[in-house]
């Protein structure tokens, strides 16, 4: 009996039972395994000691230490404000100039601003607010509306043509196809292109010299550099919102599109707005 | 007529239906009702055409051995299916992987990410995992208990209703049908189904158990028989709902708030424990030592692992919820209930690797045994890293990232697949009376692409889980956030590139498994020489002097 019950390979004996030709040796559990997992539970009390834990009939106990993630949230954000708490202030009270001169304010406004940027205006200005078809890039000295720090507060603050805002940006370029031929579109075209050197037809870009100074060049200034009291994009830079091909140009000048940005002062208030101006000024084309 | 009651209720069936599809209160549940129309109107043709019970594409398979002592009809289609889900799901993980990593793969409305993602989850958890449950457990229980399978053609209704409700379940996804419950996502009709077949397959499991030949219950049948007992607490729990109408794909849960987040994790945590980890802890009790034809390596071991294993998890669902809204009190227990499951995690991993002692020299030339060994291995593997996951301050930078995924696919590709290649490598010749497998060098592919696919995959998740947490939480001295979340996003890109191709080469060993298993099916062997080289026995000189 004995003997039939014995592995031959390891000598163990086994416990005597057999299924489908397997059987069970009868091992120890192996110690190391059994102490790590006495050691678990001996952790797990004390923990559960330490820590919240146990339900009891209308709350838990609370835990020798007095741990609550509410309030260890609730400190660690009171302790990052309070180390703000007069940079903050200082914010919400100069305008924007002071802060920008000002050294101290002026690398934790950029900071702030760079962290509000990414949550609310990368999605149309890009991450690295390089913009792309249609939303401005903010990195260079092309200013729509003026890049003094003043008018990028009141940019950001009111929006450009946001309807509920009454201090918005608002001017809008008429749809030249309606009073243009479209052989003078196709000149015009040609002649915007030709400011920026672009290869074109140099009879129809003169021509097209023409239509622009009759029709472009009260907004667009008669060189074509454009003018920021009406947000006439400076057309005699390398530039382009919509595009630089002459087929682009002429749908610009037959149908604008007139882009919308909101007004960010009632949503993110006056001091993040500011934050958010002294961060885009500082990103390269600031005045 | 041989099955007439099945052909007049499958036809019954089929006229609801189509009467559920009449009556339908929204389009998506009537497009579903049509689909089960469809297939039950197929399904009571083929019924009818066929003198027995089986379908289309049966008649290669040997229809005696049902008259045998041992039902293995069931065990032989399961096999089948799990092959061929787990490579749907496989191709479903790739595409989801590459939608990750190239968002315009995205194909509205059907095939974008919200639709595939449970689509692959469920395919290789509940139709590959689940299949390859249902066939080991059912092929087990009979050997082990030297039964004959109880209830007749009911494991016939287990494994075609529970096609049924894969077929149910993968067409609501993509008709966009959810309850948004994760690894639960079926509605309240197609849950109410599976419930019923869940149930027959308790029935016929443990009808079998009690008219047993052998004094004792093996210990593969104890981890099979918690899971299907626990999965069907799970199940029916997680999903209590209420239909907003009987003719409607819509239903809201009975519980609010976090109370529902945490019968969610509840559940979605002991999926994981006992789909995923006892049930193929009974597959390997039972093909480890069959396999290596060597006992197992402590009865002990086993009986303590097992009570505790199953004791422990059940509680340690909270710690998907750290640092929620869910109470300090529950988030510890949750922590401390994962971390004292460790060392019962790890009493199946001696188990099976101890299990080898006086077998290793296997390792070198039988590739299923290196299969279940790599099985074993990444089982250890992951369930260290579950419990380490779970201490809140490892979890602070791990959740929500990919480190999580990776998890996961360690378990999963590693421990639930290997296992169950190395079942169905073991399997094959058994159930089609062959010989051998047509090919033992490409297992060796197949582990080799698995395995290298696995690498991949985890090692990609973790640097990408971890960078994407250092990331997140990263602040500038000034106190303020250093990264926009589309920048964490972006910079996932190379990473999730990576991923595809590790699921890739994971895909590409399935294929060659199904290849090599049809080939076997057919009846081919392949000439080649045996792995190892020829091994030749230790010179007697070598042996005296010891």
């Amino acid at each position: 009996m004995s003997e039939k019950n014995i592995d031959e390979i390891t000598g163990v004996s086994t416990t005597g039972h057999e299924w489908d030709g397997i059987k069970e040796l009868d091992n120890p559990m192996p110690r190391w395994w059994l102490w790590t997992f006495y050691a678990t539970i001996a952790w797990a009390l004390a923990y559960t000691i330490a820590y919240p834990a146990w339900p009891m009939i209308s709350s838990a106990t609370k835990g020798v230490l007095g741990y609550s993630s509410r309030q260890e949230l609730a400190t660690e954000l009171s302790v990052v404000a309070a180390s703000q708490a007069e940079l903050r202030a200082a914010i919400a009270e100069k305008p924007v100039e002071e802060i920008l001169a000002d050294e101290t304010l002026r690398r934790f406004a950029t900071a702030a601003g760079a962290a509000a940027f990414k949550v609310n205006c990368s999605q149309c200005h890009g991450s690295g607010a390089q913009g792309s078809a249609g939303y401005p890039n903010l990195n260079d000295d092309d200013w729509l509306w003026g890049g003094d720090i003043e008018t990028i507060r009141r940019t950001i603050a009111h929006g450009v043509r946001f309807a509920g805002d009454d201090e918005t940006h608002f001017s809008e370029m008429p749809a030249f196809g309606e009073i243009l031929s479209p052989l003078e579109v196709r000149q015009v075209a040609a002649h915007v292109a030709s400011l920026t050197g672009t290869p074109s037809d140099a009879a129809l870009a003169e021509a097209g010299a023409r239509v622009y100074a009759d029709n472009c060049a009260s907004c667009h200034g008669a060189e074509g550099k454009g003018d920021i009291a009406f947000g006439a994009p400076n057309l005699a830079d390398a530039i382009w919102f919509y595009g630089s091909s002459e087929a682009e140009i002429a749908a610009q000048v037959r149908t604008p599109r007139h882009g919308v940005m909101p007004a960010w002062q009632a949503r993110l208030g006056d001091a993040t707005v500011k934050q958010l101006s002294v961060y885009v000024h500082s990103l390269g084309g600031g005045e | 007529m041989k099955f007439g009651t099945e052909i007049v209720l499958v036809g019954l069936a089929a006229f609801g239906a189509l009467a559920a599809a009449g009556l339908a209160q929204d389009s998506a549940f009537q497009a579903h009702m049509w689909i089960l129309f469809f297939v039950l109107l197929g399904s009571t043709v083929v019924l009818m055409r066929k003198a027995s019970f089986a379908p289309a594409g049966a008649a290669s398979i040997p229809l005696r051995a049902d008259t045998a002592f041992y039902m293995d009809g069931p065990v032989r289609y399961g096999v089948i299916a799990t092959m061929f889900w787990g490579i749907v799901g496989f191709l479903v993980g790739v595409t989801v992987a590459l939608q990750l990593a190239y968002p315009d793969l995205n194909i509205e409305p059907w095939f974008n990410f919200g639709r595939t993602r449970p689509l692959h989850t469920s395919a290789v958890v509940f139709a590959f995992g689940g299949n390859a449950l249902i066939a080991t457990s059912l092929y087990v229980v009979q050997r082990t208990c030297r039964a004959r399978l109880f209830g007749g053609n009911l494991a016939w209704f287990v494994f075609w209703g529970y096609q049924l409700f894969i077929v149910m379940a993968a067409t609501g996804y993509l008709l966009g049908i959810s309850q948004s419950r994760e690894y639960a996502e079926p509605e309240w009709y197609v849950d109410l189904f599976l419930t019923i077949v869940w149930v027959a397959y308790l029935i016929v499991f443990l009808g079998t158990i009690f008219k047993r030949k052998e004094p004792h219950i093996y210990v593969a049948n104890w981890f099979y028989l918690s899971f299907i007992v626990t999965i069907a607490m799970l199940h029916v729990v997680n999903n209590l709902a209420v239909p907003v109408s009987p003719f409607g794909s819509k239903s809201y849960s009975l519980f609010a708030g976090v109370q529902d987040a945490l019968t969610q994790w509840w559940y979605g945590h002991n999926a994981v424990g006992f789909f995923l980890t006892a049930g193929f802890l009974g597959m390997m009790y039972y093909f480890i030592p069959k396999q290596a034809n060597r006992p197992v390596y402590s009865y002990r071991l086993s009986i303590i692992h097992f009570w505790s294993l199953i004791f422990l998890y059940i509680w340690a669902g909270p710690h998907h919820l750290h640092y929620t809204a869910l109470p300090d009190w529950a988030q510890t227990l949750g922590m401390v209930f994962s971390i004292m499951l460790w060392m019962p995690s790890w009493g199946g991993m001696i188990n099976g690797l101890m299990t080898l002692s006086g077998a290793w020299d296997k390792l070198r030339t039988d590739p299923i045994i290196r299969m279940m060994v790599m099985a074993v291995a990444f089982y250890g593997m992951s369930t260290f890293e579950g419990p380490m996951m779970s201490v809140k301050a490892v979890n602070s930078l791990s959740h929500y990232t990919d480190w999580t995924i990776g998890h996961v696919h360690s378990g999963a590709l590693g421990w639930v697949g290997m296992i169950t290649f190395g079942a169905i490598y073991y399997l094959v010749p058994k159930l089609w009376n062959r010989e051998r497998l047509y090919s033992l060098r490409l297992v060796t592919w197949h582990f080799w692409l698995a395995t290298l696919g696995i690498v991949v995959y985890a090692a990609v998740m973790w640097v990408s889980g971890i960078q994407q947490g250092l990331m997140w939480r990263e602040y500038d001295e000034q106190g303020f956030l250093v990264y926009s979340f589309a920048e964490t996003v972006a910079a996932m890109h190379p990473y999730y590139v990576l991923r595809a191709l590790g699921g890739g080469l994971f895909l590409i060993g399935g294929f060659v498994m199904a290849y090599n298993v049809v080939m076997t099916i057919l009846g081919y062997q392949r000439e080649e020489a045996p792995i190892g080289g020829n091994v030749t026995p230790l010179a007697p000189s070598l042996q005296n002097a010891g």
